[in-house]
């Protein structure tokens, strides 16, 4: 598949194909924190995470909506307002989701997964209803838009690093949230022994409510992060749920290193493979090949070896 | 044989059930309906094919497979495969660039038949294959998930991974398959007319005929050996293990008896409908007939087929006039019927006939629906089985 | 893997070890059991006495070392396998199938009609309906056969579970803590039972209770840290000093 193409060419295009799957990888990095801490904590597969994705891209709409309208002095920053925003709008909406529905079900992992289904039909409709059918998308700030050109054939569109700077920090938030404070303390003892947990004093319904606000949040963020790729639609996360679903379990639901590299080989094998064979087709090998991995390693590919 | 007659159609009160529904498929819906009617009926009918087999290996294996819809879809696309090459003969086709070969196929600039289809323009092989294929790739998929001891969320992921490829495949490669419109078009089995009232009337009769049957084919396999396996399998898989089986061989089998029947379905939905398009492969229909099978109560292989029924006639009746309700409904049912009423319908009614005899439904047959026994005093927190057990006991376990 | 020799005991473990990501649950245990022998293990807790069994039975699987029965190298065998070898293993806490009666509960353990398709054209006949009540008369369940076995009582569950077990006929037999949560009287009873079970098997029963071990043992093995601290007849343990200082002696 390489014919016709020189050296430089091909390294040209791994170079742009690269930088245009670190945005997916992003996107699906983001998505994949989110669900992988929600799974890791309590086993709990969330099949309306997409959502909490469209509602964060929805949120970014918004909020351009708004500054366009009566705060023309705020375009130039208010997509970093937007991403708080996001993240707030999809933490809250998390939390009400976990105290209404998802506590009930924490003993049946496979009926979660279809409640949460029955949940992300009636938000995306509600979204339907709210924002309409139709795709929309933010005006995005002049400075965001630019490019930057690396050398004669390639060139690094300046979202793309916006992209990449938002998720690097919130991944290392998340990581010094997990493992160095005192609340992910609580988080990682709840996952490892419940009930030990408990008898300790934590308060693990509330840690669980929390966890699973946080990784809702998390997914909020990711959809601000979407709107700079592609435009918004009430079914735009869903699209995300199955790739982030095999991004988690090829990583190895438990660990973080393991989500981020998973996340990144899936993204970019897509990705460059999108450039040589049309986009269908490219989606369909990588998932058959990340499908074929995990029979020989179920567990993922960063897992442990315990006692059970 | 008196012991096959009772593996076949169980109790007197679950031989009752069948006659009811038997009587209801075959002499009420032909009587009261018109063909317009009937035949959506008969289409509702092709995906009760698929819950009953989910019965199967949901309900009473624990394993929830969110991908059916590719083994419908196999069985489905093998039917419209013949059909469609029947459809297709040359003086049909004759303003094709090549005529002989599938319209989008020759829209599609292909000039030759590919391999694949050669096979299809014999009946005795579409038959066979609408049975082998499904079957032979759930085998497959069975295989490599349960030796390697893939259950519950992962494999009702991957289940579902593999059903989001196909779809993307077959939409994909528009020549070889028909794209995102499918197979469409079809016309004449063996030079009988399909679209014709008559044979609407009896390819309905025969759709019936052949979910009764699965539905007798499955009660044989619960109500013997491999039943009680599957069960024992839900509640302590290791003990089961332990005893001398291979967990697996039993997983792969009610994994591919469920495939099985859901192809028959798929094939009968081709042959009612006249079409079969990815729409019936993907996410989506796939973990639709799950609820289905979890509203007609998940270890009810008849309340299955009522369940079926009664989603698909609230869709129609809904989507017609407020198509946007129809979605808040679909996902209320989804997130009620988990909460609520995990036994479905036929938990529902079995409760209330117990209250009705017994003023309360005794302990020994709350438990007999699956329900954890509520008497033992700690259920271990982090019980393996915790998954598939269905802790929530109708009324009156709390004394 | 270490080569090992034949031998004339029922089963031969040596230089087991397994290791969980470095932590060394079983460290290189030699140990073997002679037919109809009964054998205690016993050790404080985190010792490795769980894992040993798992071991043996194929639960876990072991790094390094050897597991023979009969002179049949076990070590790698798939667990169904093992069991059909003749070696049976019953859980610390009772595993049984709560929504099946207690008929059920034997039945689905008799060891015929292993294979799906066997499964599937099997049925009850009088032979193994008569095992079937003979065994649950002998676990002391005879009366409530057609009961739910979720109903059963905790000591009745263990029973039961044993049940399923000796139905199985094994050469082998290894108990986790069969008495743990048991009252007196079914403690007498267990050992009594446990007594009758092993004049025709040999059995590896995990117990803390020290007046049990005393009632039932031939022979004892201490297991600590994941070793082989010492073996022998239950007196001579008793004055083991090493044994006092780690397990005895508080």
């Amino acid at each position: 598949m390489f014919e016709g193409y020189t050296a430089s060419e091909i390294g040209a295009i791994f170079a742009m194909q690269g930088f245009a799957g670190l945005s997916l990888f992003c996107v699906f990095l983001l998505m994949a924190l989110g669900l992988a801490i929600i799974f890791g904590q309590m086993q709990v597969i969330n099949m309306a995470h997409g959502e909490f994705l469209t509602i964060g891209a929805y949120s970014t709409y918004l909020m351009s909506v708004v500054a366009e309208k009566h705060a023309p002095w705020l375009m130039d920053y208010y997509f970093f307002l937007a991403i708080a925003l996001g993240f707030v709008v999809a933490f809250a909406i998390g939390w009400l989701v976990e105290f209404s529905l998802i506590r009930f079900l924490y003993k049946r992992p496979l009926d979660t997964l279809l409640a949460t289904w029955g949940l992300s039909l009636i938000m995306q409709q509600g979204f339907r209803s709210m924002f309409g059918a139709r795709e929309v998308s933010p005006t995005l700030p002049e400075w965001l838009l630019g490019s930057w050109q690396l050398s004669d054939t390639i060139e690094i569109p300046i979202n793309g690093l916006l992209v990449v700077g938002v998720t690097a920090v919130l991944t290392l938030a998340v990581f010094f949230l997990l493992f160095r404070s005192r609340w992910g303390l609580k988080v990682r003892a709840t996952t490892q022994n419940r009930v030990m947990a408990e008898a300790a004093g934590i308060n693990t319904a509330r840690v669980d409510r929390n966890t699973f606000a946080l990784g809702c949040g998390i997914a909020g963020v990711a959809g601000a992060v979407f709107t700079t790729i592609a435009s918004t639609g009430p079914t735009s996360g869903s699209l995300y749920i199955v790739d982030t679903f095999l991004v988690v379990v090829f990583g190895g639901a438990a660990s973080l290193f393991g989500t981020i590299a998973s996340a990144f080989s899936i993204a970019q094998a897509q990705s460059i493979l999108e450039f040589f064979i049309n986009g269908s087709m490219a989606k369909v090998i990588t998932l058959a090949i990340v499908i074929g991995i995990l029979m020989l390693r179920p567990e993922g590919l960063f897992a442990s070896r315990v006692r059970k | 044989m008196i012991t096959l007659t009772r593996r076949l159609v169980g109790s007197r009160s679950d031989l009752a059930a069948l006659l009811v529904l038997a009587a209801v498929l075959l002499v009420v819906m032909p009587l009261t309906l018109d063909i317009f009617r009937l035949n959506l009926v008969g289409k509702y009918l092709t995906y009760a094919f698929v819950a009953v087999g989910l019965v199967l290996c949901w309900g009473y294996g624990g394993i929830l497979s969110l991908g059916q819809g590719i083994f419908f879809g196999l069985g489905g696309y093998c039917m419209a495969m013949f059909l469609k090459l029947e459809a297709s003969d040359p003086v049909t086709t004759a303003i094709q660039s090549t005529p002989g070969i599938p319209d989008f196929m020759d829209w599609n600039q292909l000039t030759e038949l590919p391999w694949f289809w050669v096979p299809f323009e014999s009946f005795a092989f579409t038959l066979f294959a609408i049975l082998a294929v499904p079957t032979l790739f759930a085998f497959l998929i069975g295989v490599a998930m349960f030796k390697r001891r893939v259950t519950g969320v992962y494999f009702a992921i991957i289940t579902q991974s593999v059903a989001a490829i196909l779809t993307i495949l077959i939409i994909g490669q528009q020549g070889l398959t028909g794209g995102v419109n499918g197979i469409t078009d079809l016309r004449t089995l063996l030079g009988w007319d399909i679209r014709s009232d008559g044979a609407k009337y009896l390819l309905y009769f025969l759709n019936a005929a052949l979910l009764l049957a699965c539905i007798v084919a499955g009660r044989y396999i619960l109500s013997g050996k491999v039943g009680k396996l599957l069960l024992a399998l839900k509640d302590k898989e290791d003990r089961v293990r332990f005893s001398g089986y291979d967990v697996s061989n039993f997983k792969i089998f009610v994994f591919c008896v469920a495939a099985l029947f859901s192809a028959i379905g798929g094939a009968m939905f081709t042959l009612q409908v006249g079409f079969m398009s990815p729409s019936f492969v993907g996410i989506v229909p796939s973990i639709e007939m799950v609820i289905f099978a979890a509203v007609g109560g998940r270890v009810s292989l008849i309340g299955a087929v009522y369940g079926t029924l009664l989603v698909n006639y609230g869709k129609t009746a809904f989507s017609e006039s407020f198509p946007e309700l129809w979605l808040f409904l679909m996902g209320a049912l989804f997130i009620g019927v988990v909460m609520a009423f995990p036994d479905g319908l036929a938990g529902l009614i079995r409760s209330e006939r117990l209250r009705r005899v017994f003023g309360r439904p005794p302990l020994a047959a709350v438990t007999r629906t699956g329900a954890l026994a509520a008497r033992d005093p700690a259920p271990p927190a982090a019980s393996a089985s915790a998954d598939a057990a269905l802790p929530h006991a109708p009324t009156g376990t709390d004394r | 893997m270490t080569a090992s020799s034949n031998t004339d005991f029922l089963l031969a473990i040596e230089n087991l070890s397994v290791s969980f990501d470095g932590f060394k649950a079983v460290n290189d245990v030699t140990a073997y059991v002679d037919y109809n022998e009964l054998r205690v293990v016993i050790g404080p807790n985190g010792a490795g006495k769980t894992t040993l069994l798992d071991l043996i039975c194929g639960k876990t699987a072991a790094s390094d070392g050897s597991i023979r029965f009969k002179n049949r190298e076990i070590t790698r065998l798939p667990e169904h396998r093992i069991v059909r070898e003749g070696i049976g293993r019953k859980f610390q806490t009772p595993s049984i199938y709560e929504n099946l009666s207690v008929y059920e509960n034997l039945e689905v353990s008799y060891p015929a009609a292993r294979g799906v398709f066997g499964a599937l054209f099997f049925h009850v006949d009088e032979t193994i309906d008569a095992r079937i009540r003979e065994i649950a008369e002998s676990i002391f369940l005879g009366d409530c056969l057609d009961l739910e076995a979720g109903l059963l009582s905790h000591g009745q569950k263990q029973w039961l579970e044993i049940g399923m077990l000796l139905i199985q006929d094994p050469e082998l037999l290894m108990l986790d803590e069969p008495v743990a949560g048991m009252s007196v009287k079914e403690r007498e009873q267990t050992a009594e039972l446990l007594k009758r079970i092993c004049r025709d098997r040999a059995v590896i029963v995990i117990e803390h209770d020290m007046e049990f071990v005393e009632r039932i043992a031939n022979r004892v093995t201490v297991l600590h840290q994941g070793q082989v601290l010492a073996e022998g007849p239950m007196s001579e343990i008793k004055s083991n000093e090493k044994v006092i200082e780690v397990y005895l002696g508080h």
